[in-house]
């Protein structure tokens, strides 16, 4: 069956079965590798992509499922050459090893950030437990994405300073 | 990019990651992410049983599915004398089953299908006839009267026993133990985890039929050790074969063995004339991929009447599964885990282990740790604050009174090693002063009083780390060295290729500041190479902590020779003696004239360019490092716990983390493994477990059973350091990353026994659940 979706603001279709994944168009369909299959449980969050702007695990939703709607993944984040404030942040406090939980923990945090510019440590600790990180004992990604809404306070502030830190590609 | 990407970045600079930039756009090259022209998809049927004889498999209905290419079985790859593959302990593994499964989860069929769905779907249709025997499930069982033999295949083979090996020695031990005023014993199971990275197992073979050449992408720690073991189990070339380990996504250990499915899909390739991908799904990881641990240990610690450690002796009974494949050096059946003396002058010791078969998945990997080392390390330290705390002496004081001693070093332990260096004292003083000891013993010894279960539990691990030297350590006979190629463009930058391989350890920026100290390019221009076997030079790879002790030294060592081909060219330049020139990170001038100076960018031009009489252009190396001894990073390791006597939940409020990894090259890097570790330790000691019913079934073959640690469970680290350079490495380096894997499991559960010695408990085996806490303490009459 035919399925049609914007990914990361362009609108894409595929040729279906009704049974595939998300997390398998994306891959195999749209050859956007940067989401990851963990566990296929639901249980690593390794899949984190953003559906209108939630955070959702692309291998427990079906393709079908995000018909019509505005799906965001990894490879979304930056702006050209730009990275977002939380790919900066990320590189800037070493919240990432072997990167393969990266996309999901940026797409889940990225998230918070819209719907809470300045969490605390145990809010981002809650909103990326269910995101399994193998590496870094998570003290770095709680950094990272301080850092991050800190680089996007200090945008509010003063655009054109923020961009230059941000955008320094 | 970042922040630091204008500092030179050499060694002790903490500059941002150079390979970040692909991970946080999503263009990492995981092994899944590759897709060749024509490629076909593999799905493994695998055994439901434990233990049972095949009858027979009927694969026609699968055949004839949507999409099947091919089904593989056992009686194919038999027919290619590929039905069984030797492991990395010199044993036999079954590739795919033709006698009997003798595992849950054993591979038994393949699918070969146009997508990776049809192969899936295909595996229903497999019918397989079974005749169900007993499970044998654990080394006590195995070794029973009548225990049903699981190695019938083996010639010879009449029981489930694999291996005796001792160490130390026997005689002065009993003789120490004789007049011992104190023996404390600690019988302790350290159970079977799984290293679990995030990234399961998985390859892509592609065997080009016109020329025989057979590229295999693998997530592989060690391509060049696979390439050599490819050719002798297929008698292809080992030039025809090309090992490619893209990015990892982790590894920890799991990653090092050849998985039978490896094997199946490069034979598929080969007879089909078409690439195969072949990627685990996380059970199929958990359940048959190299499992970790899993040591029955009792240990018996003599002591003094002054509390001085006299002799130490250990029996453990290892379960090593249904076949024999530990990763481990060739002499050490037990791994190293004679090491067990761990931080303590004990002048003698005795160690007996046995290994036995059971109907358990194979593997025995060294799980972030140099082989066993972390079954040594934690049945020590827990023993050890076991005897303190039956002694009565405080665990910190027990602890200092039998280090070795600073001035001991080069130490020789009583199993014979040579630790390098050491100075235990200063790491724990430094630990105990950043934990604030003595003012939270007391505010431990207040809160007992009112009836709360609190406690301070401490490791002072000592690692061995960064194996060889060659001839005392190898893997199925290839010696443990590494290597480190350096290549100069005329330009002034350079490519480095290893025989290492990351997975996400941060190659790419560590060992390109090893170049940017010894040969003075900056970081940035130096790129890193590591996992292609065709371009990279040999090397054993990445595990054990190796690839700084060893490939970090050849990195080292390579810079060096061409930092001296280069002080030639500077000479030849400068119209210069060699000798007058003096070597200032990045340049050479003249003595006395600073400003007569040549840079290593004008000198590597120069080879190209401008070259002295008779000398051989360019200006590249390659080194083989084997490296004289191991290296022996320490630390200590202090943990603070509450627990609730209500539910037995243990609450860890600190860990206070000291290392002594030698110089730290990247301490940024430094830093963020041994967080890593930290918290893999904390899903060891408190929830990650792989165990199996009476039937063998397997219990913890996904993530909602096998539990990793999440950023609500795992706690905040306070870390430390102090630093005693390695004396036989070029730069002074340890090795990390395995050293807080190694050292926090036992610190961890240390605490949780100093809670509850108040109430007699000495022992909690690891996973230290709530409800096994909630019950020993309800078995002592404590209630809420």
């Amino acid at each position: 069956m035919k399925v049609t979706m914007r990914v990361n603001g362009v609108e894409r279709s595929g040729d279906i079965e009704p049974r595939v994944l998300l997390v398998d168009f994306l891959r195999t369909n749209l050859a956007l590798t940067g989401t990851h299959v963990g566990c296929d449980t639901t249980s690593c969050g390794a899949c984190s992509v953003q559906i209108d702007g939630e955070p959702v695990k692309s291998c427990t939703v079906l393709a079908v499922q995000a018909e019509g709607r505005e799906v965001k993944t990894v490879e979304g984040l930056a702006n050209g050459a730009a990275l977002a404030p939380i790919q900066v942040g990320f590189h800037e406090e070493h919240g990432l090893q072997c990167g393969f939980c990266t996309p999901g923990m940026m797409m889940v945090t990225s998230a918070l950030l819209e719907r809470n510019p300045n969490p605390t440590d145990d809010e981002i600790r809650w909103a990326i437990s269910g995101n399994i990180c193998r590496c870094t004992g998570y003290m770095n990604i709680v950094k990272a994405v301080k850092h991050a809404a800190q680089m996007q306070a200090e945008a509010v502030k003063a655009p054109e300073h923020a961009a230059v830190a941000g955008g320094g590609e | 990019m970042s922040s630091t990407m204008h500092m030179h970045g050499g060694i002790g600079e903490s500059i941002k990651r150079k390979e970040d930039g692909r991970f946080l756009r999503g263009k990492g090259n995981y092994l899944d992410d590759f897709v060749l022209p024509n490629m076909m998809h593999m799905a493994i049927l695998r055994s439901p049983y434990a233990h049972a004889r095949i009858k027979s498999i009927e694969t026609k209905a699968a055949s004839a599915k949507p999409g099947v290419i091919a089904v593989v079985t056992g009686e194919l790859m038999a027919q290619h004398k590929l039905a069984w593959m030797p492991t990395l302990s010199g044993d036999t593994q079954a590739v795919l089953a033709t006698d009997k499964v003798r595992f849950q989860g054993q591979e038994v069929a393949a699918v070969i299908a146009e997508t990776k769905y049809q192969a899936e779907d295909a595996l229903a249709s497999i019918e397989v006839d079974y005749d169900v025997l007993p499970a044998v499930t654990s080394p006590d069982r195995a070794k029973a009267e009548g225990a049903a033999l699981i190695r019938d295949d083996k010639e010879g083979q009449s029981d489930n026993h694999i291996y005796h090996w001792e160490s130390g020695d026997q005689g002065t031990t009993q003789a120490a133990f004789a007049k011992a005023a104190k023996v404390v014993r600690l019988h302790t199971f350290y159970p079977r985890c799984h290293p679990a990275p995030l990234e399961t197992c998985g390859c892509i073979a592609d065997v080009n039929p016109a020329t025989g050449k057979a590229t295999i992408y693998m997530t592989s720690q060690a391509p060049h050790a696979i390439r050599t073991v490819f050719a002798l189990v297929t008698g292809l070339p080992e030039q025809n074969i090309r090992i490619v380990s893209p990015d990892l996504g982790g590894g920890f250990g799991n990653k090092v063995p050849v998985y039978p499915g490896y094997v199946v899909a490069t034979a598929a390739s080969l007879l089909l004339g078409r690439p195969v991908k072949w990627i685990e799904d996380r059970s199929e990881n958990l359940i048959s991929t190299g499992f970790a641990r899993d040591y029955h240990m009792t240990g018996d610690l003599a002591v003094d009447e002054n509390g001085k450690m006299l002799a130490l002796r250990v029996h453990l009974d290892s379960d090593n599964g249904a076949f024999f494949a530990d990763a481990q050096p060739t002499k050490f059946k037990a791994g190293l885990f004679h090491i067990v003396t761990g931080s303590y002058d004990i002048p003698t010791a005795h160690i007996t282990a046995d290994g036995y078969y059971t109907n358990k998945a194979p593997g025995g990997v060294a799980y972030r740790c140099s082989f066993r080392v972390t079954e040594a390390s934690y049945l020590i330290e827990r023993l050890v604050t076991n005897a303190a705390i039956e002694l009565g002496i405080d665990q910190a004081e027990f602890r200092k009174k039998n280090f070795i001693q600073p001035e001991q070093f080069p130490y020789h332990s009583a199993t014979g090693w040579v630790y390098d260096s050491g100075d235990y004292p200063k790491a724990m003083d430094v630990a105990l002063d950043q934990l604030g000891y003595e003012a939270l013993k007391k505010d431990v010894q207040e809160r007992r009083k009112k009836g709360e279960v609190t406690g301070i539990g401490i490791a002072s691990f000592t690692e061995v780390v960064g194996a060889g030297h060659g001839a005392e350590f190898d893997i199925l006979g290839l010696r443990m060295f590494d290597s480190a190629e350096l290549r100069v463009h005329p330009t002034g930058k350079a490519i480095l290729r290893m025989g290492t391989k990351s997975q996400g350890q941060g190659h790419e920026t560590t060992f390109a500041q090893i170049v940017a100290e010894e040969l003075g390019i900056p970081a940035q221009d130096v790129t890193v190479e590591e996992g292609d076997t065709d371009t990279a030079p040999y090397g054993l790879g990445t595990y054990a902590s190796r690839s700084t002790p060893v490939a970090g030294a050849a990195t080292a060592m390579v810079s060096r020779q061409l930092r001296e081909k280069a002080r030639k060219l500077a000479a030849h330049l400068l119209e210069a003696d060699e000798e007058d020139l003096v070597w200032e990170r990045g340049k050479f001038y003249v003595k006395g004239s600073p400003q007569r100076s040549k840079t290593i960018q004008e000198a590597a031009f120069a080879a190209y360019t401008n070259l002295p009489e008779g000398m051989q252009p360019g200006l590249e190396g390659v080194h083989y490092y084997d490296p004289p001894n191991m290296t022996y990073p320490f630390g200590t390791y202090a943990v603070v716990v509450d627990i609730d006597k209500g539910t037995g939940q243990v609450k860890v409020k600190r860990m206070v983390a000291v290392d002594d990894c030698g110089v730290r090259i990247n301490p940024m890097i430094v830093e963020g493994q041994i967080h890593g570790g930290l918290a893999e330790g904390y899903g060891i000691a408190f929830m990650q477990l792989i165990t199996f019913d009476d039937e063998g079934n397997c219990i913890g073959s996904n993530f909602m059973d096998y539990l990793i640690p999440g950023s609500w469970e795992t706690p905040k680290f306070e870390l430390g350091e102090t630093t005693t350079p390695s004396p036989h490495h070029p730069i002074g380096a340890k090795g990390v990353g395995e050293s807080p894997t190694v050292g926090s499991p036992a610190a961890y559960v240390n605490a949780v026994i100093d809670a509850l010695s108040p109430y007699g408990i000495t022992n909690i085996d690891m996973p230290v659940t709530s409800d096994k806490v909630w019950a020993a303490l309800r078995s002592k009459g404590v209630t809420e």
